[in-house]
C-alpha cells in the first residue's frame, strides 16, 4: 500500500459522520433545554395548539444546540486540553472550526425566524438574546476571565422555560421567572462539584474556575451558600402560580436531600475526598441532575393536573 | 453520457447524505403542519382583509 493511500485511508476513518455534526449541538445540554422549555409552554395558562407547542420546542432547542456549535468552535482549544471534552468532534479532528461555526450561524438564524413564525416575535427575540448571552456574554467573554463564570453564564442555560412561556402567552409574568431562578441558583453548585472532581482539568486549561482562583475550600463553602439560597427559592416556588402540594413535597425532600450533600461536601477535607476518589462529590453532582428534573417534573405535573382540579392550591 | 454512481465517496457519505435527505424531507413536513395550524386557526386572515377591515 502506497503511503498515498495510506494517507488517504486515515483522511477517511477522520470524516466526520452525521452524528458529529449532532454532537457538535451537544445533545444532552439540547435534553435539558426541551425538558425546561416544556415545562414552562405547558405550566403558561394558554392552551397551544400541539404543532404549534412542538414547532416551538424544536426550534428552542435548535437554539440552544446552535449555541452549543458556536460554544464549541470558540472553546476548541480549551477542549482538547480538558480530559472531559477533548473528544468532542472539533478537538478529535473530525470536524473543522469553520464548520461548526457555519451550522452555529445557520441554525441560530433558522431557530429564531422559526420561533418568531411559529410562536410569536417576542419569543424569537428572546432566544435570540439567549444565544447571544451564551455564546458572546459567556463562552467568548466571561468564562475565561472571571471565577463567577458558571454564576452568570447559567443564566443562557436557565432562559428556555421562559422561552417557551413567552411562546405559549406572548407576554412575560413572574412565574416564568421563578423557573428561571431555580435553574440559575441550580448551576453554580451543579458546575461546582463538577470541577471539584475533575480536578485538574480547568486549571490545564487555564480556566479561572473557583476552584483555580479561590481554591478549592472556598469552593465547598460556595457551594453550601448557593445550595442554601437555591433550598429558600424552590421552596417558595412552591406558593406560587406555578407550585401546589405535589411541587411542594418534592421541593422539600429534595431541598433537605441537596442541603445534606452540600454540608457533607463543605465538611471534608481534600484527602477524605481523593481516599474515596470523590464520592461525595460525584453523588451530589448525580443528585443535582435528579434534583432539577424531580422540580420541573413537578412543576408540570401540577400544570397537567390543573384541567382536572387537581393541581395548583 | 449516462450518470452513473461511479465514486466512493458516494457510499463513504451515505449516511451523512441520508440524514441530511430525512432532515429536510421532515422539514418540510413540519412546515406543511404548520402552515395548516396557521391558516385554519380561527385568528388567521389575509394582510389584505386586515386592511380592508380596518
Amino acid at each position: 500500500m502506497s503511503d498515498a493511500s495510506i494517507n488517504a485511508s486515515r483522511a477517511y476513518e477522520d470524516e466526520a459522520s452525521f452524528g458529529d455534526y449532532f454532537a457538535l449541538l451537544k445533545p444532552r445540554v439540547m435534553s435539558l433545554v426541551v425538558f425546561t422549555a416544556l415545562v414552562g409552554l405547558l405550566a403558561a395558562p394558554v392552551a397551544v395548539h400541539p404543532v404549534v407547542g412542538f414547532c416551538a420546542i424544536l426550534f428552542i432547542a435548535i437554539g440552544g444546540g446552535a449555541s452549543g456549535a458556536l460554544n464549541m468552535w470558540w472553546d476548541a482549544d480549551i477542549d482538547k486540553v480538558m480530559k472531559r471534552t477533548k473528544g468532542r468532534p472539533i478537538p478529535a479532528g473530525k470536524v473543522e472550526p469553520g464548520e461548526a461555526l457555519a451550522l452555529g450561524l445557520a441554525l441560530s438564524g433558522l431557530s429564531v425566524i422559526m420561533l418568531a413564525l411559529a410562536a410569536n416575535v417576542f419569543a424569537g427575540a428572546f432566544l435570540a438574546f439567549t444565544i447571544f448571552f451564551y455564546v458572546v456574554v459567556y463562552t467568548m467573554w466571561l468564562k475565561r476571565a472571571t471565577p463567577q463564570n458558571i454564576v452568570i453564564g447559567g443564566a443562557a442555560g436557565a432562559f428556555p422555560p421562559v422561552i417557551g412561556w413567552i411562546a405559549a402567552t406572548g407576554t412575560m409574568s413572574v412565574e416564568p421567572w421563578l423557573m428561571f431562578l431555580l435553574t440559575f441558583m441550580w448551576t453554580p453548585p451543579h458546575f461546582w462539584a463538577l470541577a471539584l472532581f475533575m480536578r485538574s482539568d480547568y486549571d490545564d486549561a487555564g480556566v479561572p474556575m473557583l476552584t483555580v482562583t479561590h481554591g478549592r475550600r472556598a469552593t465547598r463553602v460556595h457551594i453550601l451558600v448557593y445550595t442554601m439560597l437555591l433550598a429558600v427559592l424552590a421552596v417558595g416556588t412552591a406558593f406560587s402560580g406555578i407550585g401546589g402540594p405535589l411541587y411542594l413535597a418534592a421541593a422539600l425532600v429534595m431541598n433537605a436531600l441537596f442541603l445534606h450533600g452540600a454540608w457533607k461536601i463543605t465538611r471534608r477535607d481534600e484527602n477524605d475526598s481523593e481516599a474515596d476518589n470523590f464520592k461525595v462529590e460525584r453523588s451530589f453532582f448525580k443528585l443535582s441532575l435528579l434534583y432539577l428534573f424531580l422540580h420541573f417534573g413537578a412543576i408540570l405535573a401540577e400544570a397537567l393536573l390543573k384541567p382536572y382540579g387537581l393541581g395548583g392550591w | 453520457m449516462a450518470l452513473h454512481k461511479e465514486h466512493e465517496l458516494h457510499k463513504r457519505r451515505s449516511g451523512r447524505n441520508m440524514g441530511v435527505g430525512i432532515l429536510l424531507a421532515a422539514f418540510v413536513v413540519l412546515i406543511l403542519a404548520l402552515t395548516m395550524v396557521k391558516v385554519t386557526s380561527n385568528g388567521f386572515s389575509f394582510p389584505d382583509t386586515q386592511a380592508e377591515q380596518n
